[in-house]
């Protein structure tokens, strides 16, 4: 088999046994859009002019150096950016063809449709259960089978389960990093999301973590949409179908991740992904 | 060589140690103090007999309690009219606690050692506590029933003993006719007549409306008449004992058995004896109620009334003061508007407890609950009922002198929740009001709990305000009680800290105060404790809830 890797410093892209193959995204559905989407810190322009679209059930990345906008513009996504007062948007993003700027789209509708996981594991000061059960009960399940059903199939799902079906009942803050950050995950695809946002999820994990929140991020990918920011290249390129480059605010590449890796186009990519800078 | 010593720092951690435990020493040595002199209070001490002669005049015999000794100077005397041949320049002089206030017109006495002598401690002296005119000290000769001898000597002792527990236990139940069952149909016969007069305002009062009072009223003043022949069949026959006992200068005085309280032969109490003694007057101190113008008997009205009054006072500075830092922290736009409030919340906390006491009389007292009188109880008026001063009122006066701790606690609670919490719960679809009710205010709560022990602390200390709103010497009855609706907040009441002023400086006896000043602040120290460790302790609870997620 030819290697696929045309750079001198790139990554391998064989040696790290990836399972995707070579995508179109012209044949893809899609999941989220935004359409020359500006963004304003106060006077400070953290985002400029991104058009992207990011299609249904794939894994996409987005990389780039620290500072980039990566995760400013994840964070659009689920109108996190609300909570920032100085801030301010111009463009149009799109879940599902639907403007989620819109007057009728209600906030905490959205974020139920579009999870998200963040950078630390932030599970709240209650058991494991409650943990997990929380977004159901903001939606008001009063069933517990129901409840109990959902908690025990999202922990399967986090591949949680083995670890934590004793102790449900005790503390979630007693769990080791790699399991509060599955136990987050556990409860953001509790509520059956559309989307799922991971913003660096593994990059306050020890490896065997890492390793195991990746495997989790592939099995995933099968119901939902999941869009990752990443600061480890070689993650990017295991875990993601496509691939986006930004740097300074400015999308400057999007693709699917083999070709990002071994034949990017810009030579800004080149340069970051066979680390030349960054 | 000085140099490194500076550098290393070792200096610093002198100093440190050295401020940490000068405070140590000075609160412990506060306690102590206030411990020493008020617990020793309770210790039923020797009595002394002794002949005082002063020169020029014959002597004259003395018995008493040691209660102090001092030294003064001999220029002193001289001044005073003393004379005094010795080489010495200070000479000692007691204070001793003679009792008999009703014989000899004062409880104590100061003697110069010089001119004591034939000091004894005779078994056979009896030391009397009385409901009035304080103790009596002497020797016991007789006991009288109906006027007529019926013990002598040696065995009118345990006579004395028999008698005197009947007459408690007559005493008893006179006090719960008194206190319970009449004061139950004073209050029925008080509220009928507020029905009837609120009748007639609302204009019912038609025949019928107002004959069914009137057979109430007869009914309640039936029971009335039933209890007040009770009552004096009660007291004729609790009269019926009496003693005759000796006083120091040889007069002998006759004492009814119902003036008693409680008999002892202190000379003759074994060690033991005076520990059990000293723990049922210990015990009287904290559970009785106050008697001849609070300087004897018990505090417990104003513990009572200092703890409800906390209570009712956190429960309702807790909820305002957390409401309002919510507000502040969460939903209000941070910006001049909210710093101004903010340092007008801190300076509230440094304003004068008194001018609180002020506000509170003019709009507590007299626009609210005046409003109040006119709007609920027109059928009280004149007399008020919430337009004076009151529990009530005193708690409100209160709540809003520590209203500011309870919001800085809580706003610093609610500023120290990581935003990652927030934002967690944001992100599963939860709204602002959702993540606060579910997430952010329970994780806040050991803070708003450090609030209300601040508020605590700062509210079970106050009296100045307190004396404009609320608190009397004396409060005939509890503001709890089993009289409908129970609690009765329009009630004045006592205060612990307010006892201690009203003891220390309105007592017209100046030495038998002086230990109660220091055993009810002890009092007062420890309810404070009390308080404060029920409220830690329910924070602590809730924080090993929370555990590890301060940062």
């Amino acid at each position: 088999m030819v290697s696929k890797n045309g750079l001198t410093h790139g990554i391998n892209l064989d040696a790290l046994n990836r399972k995707q193959q070579a995508m179109d995204i012209n044949n893809e559905t899609i999941c989220l859009e935004t359409d020359a989407l500006n963004l304003f810190y106060a006077e400070k322009q953290a985002l400029s002019d991104i058009s992207i679209r990011l299609p249904e059930k794939r894994v996409s990345a987005f990389i780039g150096p620290s500072g980039c906008g990566k995760s400013t513009l994840l964070r659009c996504f689920n109108r996190m950016n609300d909570l920032v007062d100085t801030c301010r948007i111009e463009g149009n993003i799109l879940l599902s063809g639907e403007n989620i700027h819109d007057k009728k789209i209600d906030v905490a509708n959205l974020r139920r449709r579009v999870g998200m996981v963040f950078q630390k594991p932030n599970p709240f000061p209650k058991s494991i259960y409650e943990n997990v059960a929380y977004g159901l009960r903001l939606q008001g399940v009063k069933n517990r089978r129901l409840i109990d059903e959902r908690v025990e199939k999202s922990l399967k799902s986090a591949a949680l389960w083995e670890e934590v079906k004793d102790r449900l009942h005790d503390s979630a803050l007693g769990l080791s990093g790699g399991q509060q950050q599955r136990l987050v995950i556990a409860r953001a695809i509790a509520i059956e999301p559309e989307v799922l946002l991971l913003d660096e999820p593994a990059s306050a994990l020890d490896p065997i973590s890492t390793l195991k929140i990746e495997e989790l991020i592939h099995e995933l990918k099968n119901n939902y949409t999941i869009v990752i920011v990443t600061h480890n290249m070689q993650q990017a390129a295991r875990v993601s179908d496509y691939t986006a480059f930004m740097y300074l605010g400015e999308l400057i590449e999007f693709g699917d991740t083999d070709r990002i890796f071994t034949n990017p186009r810009k030579k800004q990519t080149e340069d970051y992904i066979t680390g030349r800078y960054g | 060589m000085i140099r490194d010593w500076f550098k290393s720092g070792t200096p610093w951690i002198w100093l440190n140690a050295a401020a940490v435990s000068a405070s140590l020493i000075i609160v412990l040595g506060l306690l102590a103090l206030i411990a020493v002199r008020g617990l020793g209070h309770f210790w039923p001490a020797d009595v002394m007999q002794a002949q005082y002669t002063v020169p020029g005049s014959s002597a004259v015999t003395v018995i008493g309690e040691l209660t102090d000794t001092e030294s003064v100077s001999l220029e002193d005397l001289h001044s005073a009219g003393y004379t005094l041949k010795t080489d010495k320049l200070r000479v000692d002089r007691h204070l001793i606690k003679t009792g008999n206030r009703d014989v000899i017109g004062s409880d104590f006495r100061w003697l110069l050692e010089a001119y004591l002598s034939d000091v004894s401690y005779p078994q056979n002296i009896i030391a009397l506590e009385r409901r009035e005119w304080g103790n009596f000290y002497g020797y016991l000769k007789t006991i009288k029933e109906d006027g007529k001898v019926v013990a002598e000597g040696d065995a009118s002792w345990s006579e004395l003993e028999q008698r005197l527990e009947r007459v408690l236990d007559i005493f008893e139940q006179i006090r719960e006719i008194e206190k319970g069952a009449i004061g139950d149909v004073n209050y029925a016969i008080e509220d009928l007549r507020l029905e009837r007069r609120r009748l007639e305002l609302g204009g019912e009062d038609t025949p019928e409306n107002l004959k069914a009072l009137v057979v109430k009223r007869q009914q309640f003043q039936k029971e009335y008449e039933v209890l007040q022949i009770q009552l004096n069949e009660l007291y004729r026959i609790i009269n019926r004992d009496s003693l005759t006992a000796e006083v120091m200068d040889g007069r002998v005085i006759d004492i009814s058995l119902a003036k008693l309280v409680r008999i002892y032969r202190p000379n003759d109490l074994s060690v033991l004896g005076k520990v059990g003694f000293y723990f049922v007057r210990l015990w009287e101190f904290v559970s009785d109620e106050p008697r001849e113008a609070n300087t004897e008997g018990g505090i417990f009205p104003a513990i009572f009334g200092t703890v409800m009054m906390v209570l009712i006072m956190s429960m309702m500075v807790t909820p305002f003061g957390v409401i309002a830092a919510v507000y502040l922290r969460e939903y209000a736009k941070q910006g001049p508007v909210t710093r101004t409030i903010r340092i007008a919340v801190n300076n509230l906390a440094g304003v004068p407890s008194i001018v609180y006491g002020v506000f509170g009389l003019g709009f507590f007292v007299y626009f609210l609950g005046g409003n109040i009188d006119h709007l609920f109880y027109p059928e009280a008026l004149p007399a008020p009922t919430f337009g004076t001063p009151g529990i009530l009122w005193s708690s409100l006066t209160l709540a809003i002198l520590t209203v500011p701790v309870v919001i800085v606690a809580t706003e610093e609670g609610l500023s120290r929740i990581p935003r990652a919490i927030r934002e967690g719960s944001l992100a599963l679809g939860a709204t602002k009001a959702e993540t606060l009710w579910r997430t952010i205010i329970p994780m806040a709560t050991p803070a708003m709990m450090t609030g209300m022990i601040l508020a605590i602390a700062r509210a079970a200390g106050e009296v100045a305000p307190l004396m404009l709103v609320g608190v009397v010497k004396l409060a005939p009855s509890l503001p709890l009680d089993g009289n409908a609706p129970f609690l009765h907040l329009d009630r004045k009441f006592m205060h612990l800290g307010f006892h201690i002023y009203d003891v220390g400086f309105q007592s017209p006896n100046v030495e038998a105060a002086r230990p109660l000043v220091y055993a009810t602040a002890l009092l007062l120290v420890v309810v404070i404790i009390i308080l404060n460790l029920a409220a830690i302790y329910i924070r602590n609870r809730l924080r090993e809830q929370y555990k590890g997620m301060e940062s």
